[in-house]
């Protein structure tokens, strides 16, 4: 499992590659996407995935 | 040789043939009264922001800033925010048109320097928060210190993060920190903030608020002690923190801030922010004069703010940045530094001859004016002159004329919106609202249609002031009152 970024709803403020602690998240065009083989949702590290709890405009989910 | 290396008009004297010029727009500029307006700074402080345009009110008619917008990501989420939307003729904090990576920030920097030898300051501002994503604004910085040690450096923070980075701010150099700070009391704040992310977490309510706040003050003391120049920026939002602002105020005072700067909240639903669509208003002009004129002439207040954008570049109030994007830079912009030094040179004198001019008014001013304060609205697009057209002014510089002395008081703005399709006459309209309470309006000149509109709203129109500085073109607007009215004076 990992999480993905809308692409819609991305405003490629770049808070969520800022605080992800795996490398996972990188800018792909005009905004931001996750690498699924990377993420490991914060699990037994943080209480909430960081991307998720840091961006602005929401747009982080589980995929 | 000097006039060669100038080519700046804020600072000419002459008239230019034609209205059109290269700058290509209705630019604006400056305001303040002459004489260095804030007499309970001390000396060291003074020296520290004579050239930087947001602190010195002086300095803003002179000195240009840059805002390279290298920070967009943010850490806690504000009610009267909201940074997907960006209009080119939108103009307020948080909104910018492009965004920069710290090498394209240098590069631009280096350019506007080449164009504006008044350049004097580059300030990281956003759009989001500068010390959320702290490495691309110190990295940005650390490359400008290095190419460009002249230029005074600030930046703008809502301070969760700020006791995090104090080592480095002091360490970079970076002259001058403002803190937005909007209440010290948790409850009020919780109405101001949705979210913060904080320790790994994002938490909300008066938890959030608590934090935030302390993180604040704590961010501001330890500034202070460090040295760096702080001010804080309080947004008023009416119904919500107007009446707690002078404790903030005397709060951040306390801890050192030397400058408190209170904004009116910008709030519109087509922004798409929470207090926007919530039908949350902002406070009007007179609401926001009341509560300055309230905290008093000790408050350390600041009143030419323009709430530029993230992206700003120019004077203070006007905004050159669509003339600087990326795509329009050269790879390898070639900076002047003797146009720079000679600039400086030359504002210092022009600094001086207004000090005496302003000083000679004074007296005029001292005999001429009512007891009770009016109000006088000037156009100037910089240089401490009455030197804008009427129908290029964006902004007017709102000053208080009483037989005390000429004060400025702040800025009227016509086109604080996204104006869409409107004509021309719902512009003049507009800063015939905008221009609420004012008696006089002083201008360079004004075509033959505005002036009569504006006679026909009750304003005191006078256009024969010669590019004179401001100070000197009040003084001669009321001698030229006093003798109009004289007749009837005396026959009453």
């Amino acid at each position: 499992m990992a999480y993905r970024i809308d692409a819609g709803a991305c405003t490629g403020c770049g808070a969520c590659e800022f605080d992800c602690p795996s490398g996972a998240i990188k800018m792909k065009g005009d905004v931001y996407a996750i690498d699924a083989g990377k993420c490991t949702e914060c699990k037994g590290v943080f209480a909430s995935p960081q991307c998720v709890a840091a961006c602005p405009s929401d747009a982080i989910s589980q995929a | 040789m000097v006039q060669k290396v100038i080519p700046l008009d804020v600072i000419s004297r002459v008239p230019r043939p034609s209205p059109e010029q290269s700058s290509g727009g209705c630019s604006s500029g400056g305001c303040s009264s002459a004489v260095a307006k804030s007499p309970d700074l001390p000396e060291h402080i003074r020296e520290k922001i004579k050239e930087h345009p947001c602190y010195n009110e002086d300095a803003h008619h002179f000195f240009s800033r840059i805002h390279v917008a290298v920070a967009p990501a943010c850490n806690i989420q504000c009610n009267y925010c909201n940074r997907k939307y960006d209009c080119s003729n939108e103009s307020r904090p948080g909104v910018v048109s492009e965004r920069l990576t710290p090498d394209d920030a240098v590069r631009k920097v280096k350019a506007v320097a080449a164009a504006m030898p008044n350049l004097s300051v580059v300030g990281i501002a956003g759009p989001g928060d500068a010390l959320a994503d702290h490495k691309r604004t110190f990295e940005t910085f650390r490359m400008l210190r290095e190419t460009m040690p002249e230029l005074t450096l600030c930046l703008s923070t809502n301070g969760l993060a700020l006791p995090d980075h104090v080592e480095t701010i002091r360490e970079l150099g970076i002259h001058h920190v403002t803190v937005t700070m909007n209440a010290i009391d948790p409850e009020i704040a919780s109405k101001i903030y949705a979210w913060i992310f904080f320790g790994h977490e994002r938490r909300t309510g008066v938890e959030a608020s608590r934090i935030l706040i302390e993180r604040q003050l704590q961010g501001i003391s330890m500034l202070t002690e460090a040295g760096v120049l702080v001010k804080v920026n309080s947004v008023m939002i009416p119904g919500v923190n107007d009446h707690h602002l002078e404790e903030v105020n005397a709060e951040v005072k306390r801890r050192g801030a030397f400058l408190h700067n209170i904004m009116p909240l910008i709030s519109d639903p087509a922004h798409g922010t929470h207090f926007g669509l919530t039908g949350q208003r902002g406070p009007t002009p007179a609401e926001l004069k009341e509560l300055q004129d309230h905290l008093g002439s000790d408050a350390k207040l600041m009143k030419h703010c323009r709430q530029c954008r993230a992206d700003a570049v120019g004077l203070l109030g006007e905004d050159k940045g669509q003339e600087f994007g990326l795509d329009l830079l050269p790879e390898e912009p070639q900076v002047d530094g003797e146009a720079r030094r000679a600039y400086r040179a030359i504002v210092d004198r022009e600094r001086e001859d207004r000090r005496r001019e302003a000083a000679d008014a004074a007296a005029a001013v001292r005999q001429y004016a009512p007891e009770e304060p009016i109000l006088v609205a000037i156009t100037s697009k910089g240089g401490g002159r009455v030197n804008q057209h009427f129908g290029h002014a964006k902004e007017f510089q709102i000053f208080e004329v009483s037989s005390n002395g000429t004060r400025f008081v702040g800025h009227r703005r016509a086109d604080r919106y996204c104006r869409g399709g409107e004509g021309e006459e719902d512009v003049l309209d507009l800063t015939i609202a905008a221009l609420e309470g004012v008696t006089a309006i002083l201008t360079a000149k004004v075509g033959r249609c505005p002036r009569q509109r504006l006679a026909e709203a009750g304003f005191d129109v006078f256009d024969d002031v010669g590019l004179d500085y401001i100070e000197t073109a009040i003084a001669r607007w009321l001698v030229e009152r006093a003798s109009e009215h004289g007749v009837a004076v005396r026959s009453a």
